[in-house]
């Protein structure tokens, strides 16, 4: 039996501390109690939230460095092709093929297209826009953007029980614990 | 006042980064509150500034009707000084718009935590003056309706940009650094709108708040991936910040003009661009820290490094002007060193040359004492020469060095045109009625760093050491 399956609109219990050392702890002792599904919302980010919670390192900084080289090969070729294939300008019968002149146009695409990839990858890996979100139902959550740390136990994960976990919860030291339905 | 009107206000002064005790909520409530209040609570000093802003603002347009509808020819520029004040404003403003970068950049991977308190507004900063800056060359133009054709792309004509142009660089760089910045400024500002939304109080407000928040709603994994995004635009922006202004100078380094043709110009002009603008950070932040009641937040720490950090990049500025004289000098070239008796000596043009001295190298001078630093009115006051000095070192640079370069018979003089004028005073309008939007709808400090920031100071800071530093600086203690 799953709680899911006894209720299919609860999205999972969320409970609410007053500072990040809080619910860094309770994320911790989450993890080692096994749970998976969950996740924390905070004003800021929480310095060891990562470990915590047992997330993966993110894969931007690699997207990043992707695009940037991409952008570098792309800049340079471009330069290169109009200025020696396509479209050659004599200029004071200097050689066609100049390389230190296309440094600067190569460094500003390598910087253009790492920039956005850093920034639309981020928006969507983390997949906003996004303008409905279950959490946003838990009662209060509006502190989460103003002083409140919050720590979501979702439904979907095998260990949920909304009885033990509540008590679970309730045992890591929060202001309230509360449902959210989806 | 927007935040508290009647009972004079407790104005906490203090050399902390932020003062002690700040809370997260105190922290929202004094930055939020004036951008969340209703338009009829908006206090009369931002109705007065925007009148005059507007008012200049108008003048900016019709300063760019009478260009289009007439021709560059009612700018004084002509043969030989073809570059006057249309670039000597690109490049003023352009200046102004390094600082901002620099403080939410560099001093983020320098691990400065008082770029918290003013890396919002003076990236803000940065941005509108990109745009006064950016639109100078383009109305330059002549046909400023064909600016595009600067941008590679697929067109009838099968023609491509002459990449072996330094202004084709120009316009690379000036794209790229807008862009980024407008990235990394949005970037940073989404957590916050986050925050105003859930704050807001109308219907209308949560909407657009909440549109323009795109769903943040602080999930680990969102500050995970945000974090790292946000320090790689660090990393990213602070080499972009460089290259900006390096490619500017070398519109000028790449000719062989005398004045021009110098090696020293990209890190002179870089040197001179975060003078410029911390300069202009000062001049905002001043007025704005008691205009909004931020006292605790934009501290006397935050005046006092960026009057250091005026001290020091006015003292580089000023040694490139003495590299300049050595170098005409030394090159031997009769031009260059003509050019450099007529910068200095010369009958027409010297006194820019010694305005610029003043401006620049005596005028910064009081900064060596802490008395100085910490006195805002003073600051405000030195922020202004240095405005007007990097005005006039561009001036001298550009003009001086065109009125007379090789051929004493094709030598000529330069006279700005009330139009020149018209469109540098409005540029001023537009710079002012942007940031004076910005204020008004969006939070003038990053409260999502500073929240932040106030944690890691309240239970990891080094009690200790600020009082110290307090001591020392009270005269208490020696070194």
């Amino acid at each position: 039996m799953t709680a899911a399956v006894a209720r299919p609109d609860l999205h999972g219990l969320m409970a609410e501390y007053d500072t990040p050392e809080q619910v860094l702890a309770a994320a911790e002792a989450a993890r080692k109690a096994g749970f998976q599904q969950m996740d924390a919302y905070t004003p800021h980010p929480v310095e060891g939230m990562d470990d915590a919670l047992g997330l993966r390192p993110t894969g931007l900084g690699y997207a990043v460095l992707a695009a940037g080289i991409f952008g570098a090969v792309v800049g340079y070729f471009m330069q290169w092709y109009s200025a020696v294939v396509f479209y050659p300008l004599n200029i004071g019968g200097r050689p066609l093929y100049d390389w230190p002149t296309y440094t600067v146009i190569t460094f500003e695409v390598t910087v253009l297209l790492a920039a956005f990839t850093a920034v639309l990858y981020m928006l969507a890996r983390s997949g906003l826009p996004r303008p409905y979100h279950p959490v946003f139902n838990a009662p209060g959550f509006e502190r989460a953007s103003r002083d409140g740390y919050f720590l979501c136990l979702e439904a979907a994960d095998p260990r949920f029980d909304p009885g033990a976990t509540r008590t679970f919860l309730e045992g890591t030291g929060p202001v309230n614990v509360v449902e959210v339905v989806r | 006042m927007a935040v508290v009107t009647g009972a004079p206000r407790k104005v906490v002064e203090t050399n902390r980064v932020i003062a002690p005790g700040q809370t997260s909520g105190g922290i929202d409530d004094v930055v939020n509150t004036p951008v969340l209040v209703g338009p009829l609570r908006t206090p009369t000093w931002w109705w007065l500034l925007f009148g005059v802003s507007l008012g200049l603002l108008g003048i900016y347009l019709i300063a760019i009707v009478r260009l289009v509808t007439v021709g560059v020819g009612i700018f004084g520029n002509n043969q030989p000084v073809s570059w006057a004040m249309p670039i000597i404003n690109f490049v003023w403003w352009i200046g102004i718009g390094h600082a901002g970068t620099l403080i939410s950049a560099a001093l983020l991977l320098f691990r400065q935590p008082w770029r918290t308190s003013i890396n919002r507004f003076a990236e803000a900063m940065t941005i509108f003056a990109v745009v006064c800056a950016g639109l100078y060359p383009i109305l330059h133009l002549g046909r400023p309706w064909v600016f595009y054709w600067l941008m590679p792309y697929p067109n009838t004509f099968g023609l491509w940009p002459n990449f072996r142009s330094p202004l084709t660089w120009d316009m690379f760089a000036i794209t790229a650094y807008a862009t980024v910045s407008l990235l990394f400024w949005f970037v940073g500002l989404i957590p916050d709108l986050a925050t105003l939304r859930d704050s807001a109080k109308s219907r209308f407000q949560k909407l657009i708040y909440g549109a323009l928040a795109l769903g943040w709603n602080g999930s680990a994994r969102a500050w995970q991936r945000y974090s790292r995004a946000y320090l790689l635009l660090a990393a990213i922006s602070f080499p972009l910040v460089l290259s900006v202004h390096s490619t500017i100078a070398m519109d000028f380094a790449v000719s062989q003009v005398p004045g021009w043709n110098n090696t020293i110009m990209p890190p002179y002009f870089v040197a001179g661009a975060v003078f410029a603008g911390f300069a202009m950070v000062l001049l905002l932040a001043i007025p704005l820290r008691r205009a909004f009641g931020f006292e605790h937040l934009i501290t006397m720490r935050h005046l006092d490094n960026a009057a250091k950090l005026l001290l020091g990049t006015g003292l580089i500025v000023v040694y490139g002007y003495g590299v300049e004289i050595f170098y005409a000098w030394y090159s031997g070239v009769e031009f260059e060193v003509f050019m450099a008796y007529n910068r200095v000596l010369g009958s027409d043009h010297a006194w820019a040359f010694w305005a610029l001295i003043a401006c620049n190298l005596v005028a910064i001078q009081p900064l060596w004492f802490r008395r100085v630093r910490q006195t805002p009115w003073a600051l405000f006051v030195i922020s202004i020469f240095v405005s007007i000095g990097m005005w006039l070192e561009r001036y001298v640079i550009i003009v001086v060095s065109l009125t007379k370069d090789f051929l004493p018979s094709s030598w000529g003089n330069y006279v700005p045109t009330f139009w020149d004028w018209a469109l540098y005073a409005g540029s001023f309008g537009l710079f002012g009625t942007l940031f004076l939007i910005f204020l008004r709808l969006l939070p003038a400090i990053a409260t999502t760093e500073m929240k932040e920031f106030a944690h890691h100071d309240a239970h990891h800071g080094s009690d200790a050491y600020e009082a110290i530093r307090e001591a020392y600086y009270r005269g208490e203690v020696r070194a």
